[in-house]
């Protein structure tokens, strides 16, 4: 009998074109240590004024009232909510990048996991705007959080939105502390190349962030000890905030939010729309700073792919709530769901649909896969068709509750739509800033999946 | 390369972790006392246009609450009308000039401009009647207004002080008797704990402690 032998598929490299490790050093640190190009000034230009919309919006809110908003009886949560939900669900992939795969020794994750990272904290920033100002008198917030006050007053932890608050928070500082730690070693990288220039302010900036960090078998041993616990500690984030976002719904009783499916479909979808904005932000970046040898079309192929996979869950769900609702034979979980797909808001239904289940089935030919072009345009849609999924959800079951006499449509105001619009802004900012000042990708965890990095390099796999 | 901090920056992290606990401990303490109505409130004694002394007229005369504040136990507080006073200063002290105002206001008609004391927000619904013909004491908010020279607030009036009193009435109750006696006994000091507990079953007090029960 013949031995045989399976053929040996080579692995796709995680850094193209053999780079060698002082070229990821330069490339990464000189995209921030260069003088700011013409470019960024003009994004962040737009980007304030962008900005200026949620400011001079909240300013109005606060100063009149949240009735500026356009919620009326029945509907007294929308875009609010909507918007929310959308940022903090758009947090998801860079948890998932950072913990679960990093857990699973996804080795793709490393070109990406820093700035999704900052993606998260961002969205996060950015969804937390909408629930805090929804409170109406926002110097009262702190009613949110369990602290002893003279009026007695004690949250009530029987509501989801109460959970929603521990979720919202737990989830913004692990974020935030897995960046940070993930970044020291390259803070460091940043320290030392500013010292050797002699520009001693901004390596004492550098320096400070650092913590110290000089590299010793020692720092290493504890930073991967510290690493692996946070992505330990994020692992469950990934799957219990949006769990818990959706409890916001599935809690209640209406028709529509009241159904089990919920959580695991919230998950997916917030999977879905954080690999859309993923997409949207790197492809641009790979293009500006020429970063096709760190960000490979291996990358890309396996966010589409995420994207897929999740997109087609997504798809899922939508069609098992309809079978559901039919299945159990609850008159008002049927009109819901009949209501939701050909009622007064039969168009966002269709848009969502359009984009969440037709636009990520693209992705199973390769040469779209391929088009970078065209897979920008394709993760807009899935942004585009997240946002509006959120929007379905709340505004349908809403606008026809049990009582068809208080039956209403809901329309945004204008300082609602000026509020929302001006978040991409805020985003924007941070986001430009973070690639102005900061590592954009992980420079130490870049170097160790590279094949020189290997210590098999060069030799045959086979043995 | 030179040095970019001095060796003293290892002791930063926990230099700022006890600034951290300091301010967290300095804020606290701060925002209690500052911002707590136990301290904010408790001892405001505002100078009265006329300096009417409760000690007087209640602990040496032994007016009743109800002789000057006549709506209590009817309807909600009431201020007395000059004319109550003058029921009995058109007969002494008529040409006392700590009166004047009192005449002034008797024979024109204009209110004498009392300083509010106890101040109730307007977003709380607070009705006096229930309270005393519920066995709820003048003294249990107002403390000993009848040895008082000058009205005082004695007691925060925050809504955790109406909460304590609303989710434990049984330590707070008095006879019906007493309820306008300042220097009277509860129940649960003069018979203990289980009468007043009797007490609050059959006089049916069931106080609200749901947010509609006040904020209406």
């Amino acid at each position: 009998m013949t031995e045989i032998k399976p053929a040996v598929k080579p692995r796709s490299a995680m850094v193209g074109n053999h780079r060698s490790f002082s070229w990821i050093t330069e490339k990464i640190c000189g995209i921030a240590e260069e003088k700011t190009p013409v470019w960024w000034w003009w994004c962040f230009a737009v980007a304030c004024i962008v900005a200026s919309f949620t400011v001079i919006g909240i300013t109005y809110l606060v100063a009149t009232g949240v009735g500026v908003w356009g919620h009326r009886n029945p509907v007294n949560w929308a875009w609010d909510i909507v918007n929310f939900v959308f940022w903090i669900g758009i947090g998801h992939a860079g948890t998932l990048i950072s913990a679960i795969l990093c857990l699973l020794r996804q080795k793709w994750r490393t070109s990406i996991n820093r700035s999704a990272e900052a993606m998260t904290i961002f969205a996060v920033v950015c969804a937390g705007i909408f629930p805090v100002f929804h409170v109406g008198r926002v110097w009262y917030a702190w009613f949110l959080f369990p602290l002893p006050n003279s009026n007695y007053i004690w949250q009530n932890y029987r509501s989801p939105l109460e959970w929603d608050v521990f979720a919202v928070s737990t989830y913004g500082t692990v974020s935030v502390l897995f960046w940070y730690v993930g970044m020291i070693p390259d803070l460091a990288t940043m320290r030392d190349r500013f010292n050797a220039v002699g520009k001693t302010l901004k390596a004492r900036l550098y320096g400070f962030f650092a913590m110290g960090w000089r590299g010793s078998s020692r720092h290493w041993s504890n930073y991967e000890m510290a690493y692996l616990i946070l992505a330990g500690i994020s692992t469950p984030l990934v799957l219990s905030v949006h769990t818990i976002v959706s409890f916001d719904f599935a809690v209640s009783l209406l028709p529509g939010w009241h159904t089990t499916i919920f959580p695991p479909y919230f998950v997916a979808g917030a999977i879905f729309s954080g690999f859309g904005m993923v997409l949207t932000l790197i492809l641009p970046l790979r293009a500006v700073y020429h970063l096709e040898d760190l960000i490979t079309q291996y990358h890309i192929d396996c966010m589409c792919k995420v994207i897929l996979a999740t997109g087609t869950m997504v798809g899922y769900a939508y069609a098992m709530e309809f079978f559901i609702a039919w299945y159990s034979s609850n008159p008002y979980e049927g009109f819901a769901f009949i209501n939701r797909a050909f009622g007064p808001y039969w168009w966002s239904y269709f848009i969502m649909i359009a984009c969440n289940v037709i636009t990520p089935q693209f992705f199973w030919f390769k040469g779209i896969r391929e088009n970078t072009t065209l897979v920008f345009i394709l993760s807009l849609f899935v942004n585009v068709g997240m946002w509006f999924e959120r929007f379905v959800i709340i505004a349908t079951s809403l606008a026809r509750d049990f009582l068809p006499s208080s039956w209403g449509y809901y329309s945004p105001s204008i300082v609602e739509i000026f509020t929302f619009f001006g978040t991409f802004g805020v985003f924007s900012v941070l986001f430009l800033l973070f690639i102005r000042f900061l590592p954009i990708m992980a420079i130490a965890e870049l170097k160790a999946v590279t094949p020189q990095a290997d210590p098999h390099a060069g030799h045959d796999s086979s043995h | 390369m030179a040095k970019l901090f001095p060796k003293s920056f290892n002791k930063l992290p926990l230099q700022l972790a006890l600034y951290l606990v300091f301010v967290v401990c300095v804020a606290t303490a701060g925002i209690t006392y500052y911002m707590t109505p136990k301290y904010t409130r408790v001892g405001y004694a505002p100078i009265q246009p006329v300096p009417y002394s409760h000690a007087k007229h209640v602990g040496e005369l032994g007016l009743d609450c109800r002789y000057c504040h006549s709506t209590i136990d009817t309807a909600g507080a009431a201020v007395p009308t000059s004319q109550t006073c003058m029921n009995c200063h058109n007969q002494i002290k008529t040409t006392s000039p700590a009166l004047a105002l009192i005449r002034e206001s008797y024979q024109t008609g204009k209110s004498v401009p009392w300083v509010h004391v106890h101040v109730m927000p307007s977003y709380v619904y607070f009705d006096h009647s229930i309270h005393v013909n519920r066995g709820v004491s003048c003294v249990e908010c107002h403390g000993n207004i009848n040895h008082m020279e000058v009205v005082t607030q004695k007691k925060p009036m925050s809504m955790g002080f109406c909460l304590d009193c609303h989710r434990d009435p049984a330590s707070h109750v008095r006879e019906k008797a007493d309820i306008y006696n300042l220097d009277s006994k509860t129940i649960a000091q003069t018979q203990g704990i289980e009468a007043a507990r009797k007490f609050v079953h059959d006089w049916k007090i069931n106080p609200p402690q749901s947010c509609s029960g006040c904020h209406r």
